[in-house]
This record gives structure tokens, sequence and C-alpha cells, in this order.
């Protein structure tokens, strides 16, 4: 815990817990940081944008993808259980009709082991209690319109699902490989807050 | 067991505010909303965070409406909100009462 959150009472409060702990002989020295690197090390957008530039182009996988996510990316070697326990995943996808959009309201739930560490805001408690509340005014701060039609809804990772997002696949890109597609896929696109 | 509920029943959470963990978000307690998904089987949260054994049990995605979870936006515009949650929060929407002298 020690390399990214050094500041604030909470970071003190997680040294002083580890500490203890570590005297006690329940913790070995430095066990905690190799625990999250390895937790965090398959981890990375990359992997949704891989997920997502295939559906884009593979219209079965789409499917099977929308049917069950936490089998269909095994496809691509990827895997849900490769976190602390093995979580489903459920991909939604956009349409012209209606957009979705992740959310956490009581904690910070997000798919960590397949899409890395989530952003800051996506914790933030700004964030989760008004994105159910207003999502379109949400969107907009974001820098999204979304057209009046567009009717939106908001997941929230309550419970022991993981969610993600599969942007549209944006106009005039027939000609673009799976894997320059990837390469418009961003963070907040899996998360929603992102047209793509 | 079987699961109490399955997709497109109608369900209304519980309004008890228990005074442990629980992962029955407060925006949604005592509101009605449509299963539109069911996520597996897991153990009870509130229970795993107080050191008991919990059976593992139904979670279903529950689909609300805003304008029922928050009143009517400013706006006007509608939008939905799925939550997950565990069948122990949910209870069955009060179904019509049978007709009287029903010859079973």
């Amino acid at each position: 815990m020690s390399t990214t959150h050094d500041d604030g009472p909470l970071a003190a409060r997680v040294r002083h817990v580890e500490a203890l702990l570590e005297e006690r002989g329940w913790l070995a020295d430095g066990e905690l940081d190799a625990r999250i690197d390895a937790f965090a090390a398959g981890g990375s957008p990359a992997n949704g944008a891989a997920i997502v530039a295939r559906a884009w182009v593979d219209p079965g996988f789409r499917e099977r993808l929308l049917a069950d996510a936490s089998t269909a990316i095994e496809e691509l070697g990827m895997s849900m259980a490769a976190g602390l326990q093995v979580q489903p995943l459920v991909a939604v996808a956009n349409t012209a009709d209606e957009h979705h959009v992740v959310v956490c309201t009581l904690c910070s739930c997000y798919p960590v082991a397949l899409l890395g560490p989530s952003p800051t805001w996506y914790k933030s408690e700004a964030y989760r209690s008004r994105v159910v509340r207003d999502p379109r005014g949400v969107l907009r701060e974001f820098g999204l319109e979304l057209p009046d039609a567009v009717h939106i809804t908001v997941w929230d990772a309550s419970a022991e699902t993981r969610y993600m997002v599969v942007p549209r696949r944006p106009e005039g890109t027939d000609d673009l490989s799976e894997q320059e597609l990837a390469g418009l896929v961003t963070r907040k696109g899996l998360i929603g807050t992102a047209a793509v | 067991m079987a699961d109490r509920f399955a997709p497109g029943d109608r369900v209304r959470t519980r309004t008890a505010d228990p005074p442990g963990h629980t992962r029955l978000p407060r925006y949604a307690r005592g509101v009605c909303g449509e299963i539109v998904g069911t996520c597996g089987r897991h153990p009870l949260a509130d229970e795993l965070a107080q050191g008991l054994d919990s059976a593992p049990r139904a979670v279903h995605q529950v689909r609300f409406r805003a304008s029922d979870l928050f009143g009517p936006g400013e706006d006007g515009r509608d939008h939905a909100v799925v939550v997950e949650l565990w069948e122990d929060y949910l209870e069955p929407t009060s179904p019509d009462p049978a007709p009287e002298g029903d010859p079973t």
C-alpha cells in the first residue's frame, strides 16, 4: 500500500494496521504490496478495448459476449477468475437508442483484475451519488451530450457482478483493423462516460 | 432451495435499515422494480460482514424507473437504474387477492 497512497488519514491508518499485523507475525514484510501487485498485474483497459474491438468486427462474438461475457472473454485468453474471487462479468452494449453507464454507489466495485484500477473520479462520492440521479447531466460534464431520444440505463454494481460497456463503433471506421479499432476505445468508454 | 423470484417478477425492496453492513443502497429502499436478470447465487454480504456462515442465495438485477427512485426529474425525462440485489432484500409486490369463493 505504500507506493501510491502516501497521504491522508486513511493511508496512515492502513500503514498502522499493516505494521501491527507485521509485528504480530500475521503478515510478512511487504506481503501486502506483493499481493496487490499480483492482483493488479493482469488488469488493463487494453483488455477491455480488445474485447470491444472483437465485438465490433465479429457479430457472433458480440452475441456471445452479451449473453455470457465471463465465458466469451476466454476466447481472447482472458478470464474473470484472475481476481481474488471469481466474479461474473456482464457486458452491456450501447445502441442508437440506449446508452449504458456503470457505477458502484456503495463503494467502488470495478472489474480491476480485467480492466486494471478504476479512475479516481469513479470512486468519488460526487460521481457515485449523482450519476444514478442525473446521468444525463453528469455525462454532459464529461463532454458527452446524448440526443434527447437516447434512453439511459445506469448499472449499479452493488453486489457480485462486474460490468463493462461496449460502446458503439464510430462512423467511418470500416477500413480499420481490429487492432486499430481497439486503439479507439478509452477507459471512460468502457464505463460509459465517453462515447468510445 | 428454489429461488423466490424469477426474471419478469415485480418486486418491492425492503425498507428496514439494518444495524450492520448491507448492500441494499439507501436510495433503492421501499421501491418497486422489475427483475430483469439473475446473477447466480452468492452468500449474503450482510452475514459475511458479521463473520457468519451464509448459504448462497439468488442475486437479481432489478430495474427501477428513476422517477420511482427520485421523483420526476427537472427535465421530465426518465431513465432506468439497474441495481443488483440479494433476494433477501426483496418482497413480492402485493398480488391481486384471490377471488372470494374460488371453488378449488
